[in-house]
């Protein structure tokens, strides 16, 4: 009879974090455990992964959004995790859109107040719960959420010293030059299916085999 | 700001007057000792910190939007930038997370070199944190002497990779070229006399009356507060939780070598900085640890979609032509998918959380600065201490505005 290779620790945990509440699925993605979760759940899962002894996750290392436009939620809230004894990390996602609020985890880790201070900046994700939702990145008064991929890197207000007026003053950007966003994407690579190919099965056109 | 009231009934039975006399300072952003552009607001109970409430963003570039509008070979520079003071860290943490989703590893050359300037970057690092820490609270010689150690570790960065701070060495796949002759003996002559300026510093230092007065005992981070507040590198191990990365999830070429992990007891600000002075000593023994084993080999993979051609080779081969061109045009394809990678870098975990789309640009880069969590302690660290002993706090903890507001 061949042994058995013994699960990986990465197994054993995506075992132990698929039974907890919230967790819609766990994966194992380029040998990092991804969990996918509930955010109203959130609070008793986290709580969970913080206080359970095959768990043991002591640090938030990372809170951030991802913005996903054509989705209907279309943030992802990605929470990473270190646990120090147990010498593992997991990747928690859960999904929003600009109105709904996620659950603060500050009062599990009071480190989270900043990192949600930050997505709440760049991206307006919403934490309720979190008494402490000022900008923290962007400018003071600064209007608009940075990070989302509607928002133009040039941005819309350019800053300059008016020294007629003696005073810092706002103004909307002007370019001297267009914003120039190159298509670097190589026909024969974005293109999967060339014009007059339509009906030619995928295998025979030379893409993934 | 100042806000005063005082009751006026005359003190009778159980009324008490009470005084409030609490008066807010704005510490910075132009700072000496805000080691950048950190704008403190502090509330003061006379001379006691009663709230402190960092303002950060004042260096904020937008490198992760940036980010999402390059090429992965173009996303490399804006690392440098970020944690000005240990560029190639960082730079490792994203070629680190690239290769993972490019299923490539860098050839073991190149792992050397990566590691040997790893630690070159961490006693960099250190030897700028220390001495302006030292500056902060009044020692000046520390200062004029780590400098001119950087400078010489600054001379390294300069001959493998053309610039003093902005590397850009470490690429997807290896390193951008492979050291130049004479380097390694270079860096080997200097490690001889590295250990005995260690020595040096801490005659000034360590024992040193002021110094313990203002360190000792300041600041003092509990094991569980620390990794509450997200501490990490020499911050959580000053507080006695023996957490390395580069032990405990190796990357590159540590699971082969020998060295310690200096972790301290008191998580004070004392502590912190005997941490710091310990590991340039461990990074000194790894760097020769490096140079010891290191055997000539190819420093990048030999896949051209990824790495360029050599220059050689360009001249004669039209192939080589045109997969430079594609590469320094188009860049690379990184199949879709996310990773968290980390390093150990001189300040903590430095992470990139990285989501590719299977095109040439980053999905997204969510950069994990380490002063990040640090920064967001200064108020749980400086409560109820003397407003110096909140510079000496903001000394201890590490921190550059460059990483931090990205």
């Amino acid at each position: 009879m061949a042994p058995v290779a013994p699960p990986s620790p990465q197994q054993v945990l995506a075992e132990a974090v698929g039974g907890l509440p919230g967790v819609a699925s766990v994966a194992i993605e380029h040998g990092e455990v991804v969990a996918r979760a509930h955010r109203d759940a959130l609070p008793e899962l986290m709580t969970a992964l913080r206080d359970r002894e095959d768990c043991a996750f002591e640090q938030v290392m990372d809170i951030c959004g991802v913005d996903w436009p054509q989705r209907a939620e279309r943030f992802d809230v990605v929470y990473n995790l270190l646990s120090v004894t147990l010498n593992q990390r997991i990747r928690v996602i859960v999904t929003t859109d600009e109105q709904a609020p996620v659950p603060s985890v500050h009062t599990i880790w009071p480190v989270a107040t900043w990192w949600e201070r930050e997505a709440w900046d760049l991206y307006g994700i919403v934490f309720s719960g979190q008494p402490d939702l000022r900008r923290i990145l962007t400018d003071y008064g600064f209007e608009g959420h940075p990070l989302r991929k509607d928002f133009p890197l040039t941005g819309y207000v350019e800053v300059r010293y008016d020294p007629e007026r003696g005073q810092v003053v706002y103004e909307p950007v002007k370019l001297t030059q267009d914003f120039r966003n190159f298509d670097f994407l190589s026909p024969w690579e974005a293109m999967t299916t060339l014009p007059g190919d339509e009906k030619v099965p995928p295998r025979k056109q030379g893409g993934a085999p | 700001m100042s806000l005063s009231t005082t009751t006026d009934e005359p003190a009778e039975g159980g009324k008490r007057t009470v005084e409030i006399d609490s008066h807010a300072i704005n510490f910075g952003p132009q700072h000496p000792a805000a080691h950048g552009v950190l704008r403190l607001i502090l509330e003061m109970d006379g001379e006691v910190v009663e709230r402190a409430d960092p303002h950060i963003g004042l260096l904020h570039r937008g490198t992760e939007k940036l980010i999402e509008y390059k090429s992965y070979i173009q996303a490399m520079p804006y690392f440098d930038r970020l944690d000005y003071v240990s560029p190639m860290s960082q730079e490792h943490a994203f070629a680190l997370a690239t290769e993972k989703l490019l299923g490539i590893e860098a050839p073991e050359r190149a792992k050397w070199i990566r590691t040997l300037f790893s630690e070159i970057t961490r006693i960099l690092n250190h030897l700028l944190n220390l001495t302006t820490y030292a500056l902060d609270v009044g020692a000046i010689t520390p200062s004029l002497w780590g400098f001119e150690e950087r400078e010489k570790l600054m001379e390294f960065y300069e001959a493998a990779s053309g610039a003093r701070l902005h590397a850009n060495y470490f690429r997807t796949g290896g390193v951008a070229k492979d050291l130049p002759a004479g380097l390694e003996e270079r860096i080997g002559e200097w490690l001889e006399g590295f250990p005995k300026f260690v020595d040096d510093l801490e005659s000034l230092l360590t024992g040193n009356r002021i110094w313990k007065q203002r360190t000792v005992d300041i600041g003092v981070m509990a094991p569980e507060d620390a990794l509450a507040w997200g501490f990490s590198g020499p911050c959580l191990r000053a507080s006695g939780v023996p957490w390395d990365l580069r032990r405990s999830q190796p990357y590159e070429m540590y699971d082969q070598l020998d060295f310690m992990v200096p972790v301290g007891r008191n998580g004070d600000c004392y502590d912190r900085y005997l941490v710091r002075v310990a590991e340039m000593r461990e990074s000194a023994r790894i760097m020769r640890q490096c140079l010891d084993r290191m055997k000539p080999g190819p420093v990048k993979v030999a896949d051209n979609k990824i790495t360029p051609p050599s220059r050689a080779e360009m001249k004669r081969s039209m192939e080589a032509l045109i997969h430079h061109f594609k590469l320094f045009t188009e860049g690379f394809h990184v199949p879709a998918g996310a990773t968290y990678t980390a390093v150990e870098s001189p300040k903590g975990e430095f992470g990139v959380y990285l989501v590719a789309d299977g095109t040439n640009r980053p999905y997204r880069c969510k950069i994990r600065p380490t002063g990040f969590a640090h920064l967001q302690a200064t108020e749980f660290l400086s409560k109820r201490h003397m407003l110096a002993d909140a510079v000496a706090i903001i000394g201890s903890l590490d921190i550059v505005f460059g990483e931090i507001d990205r």
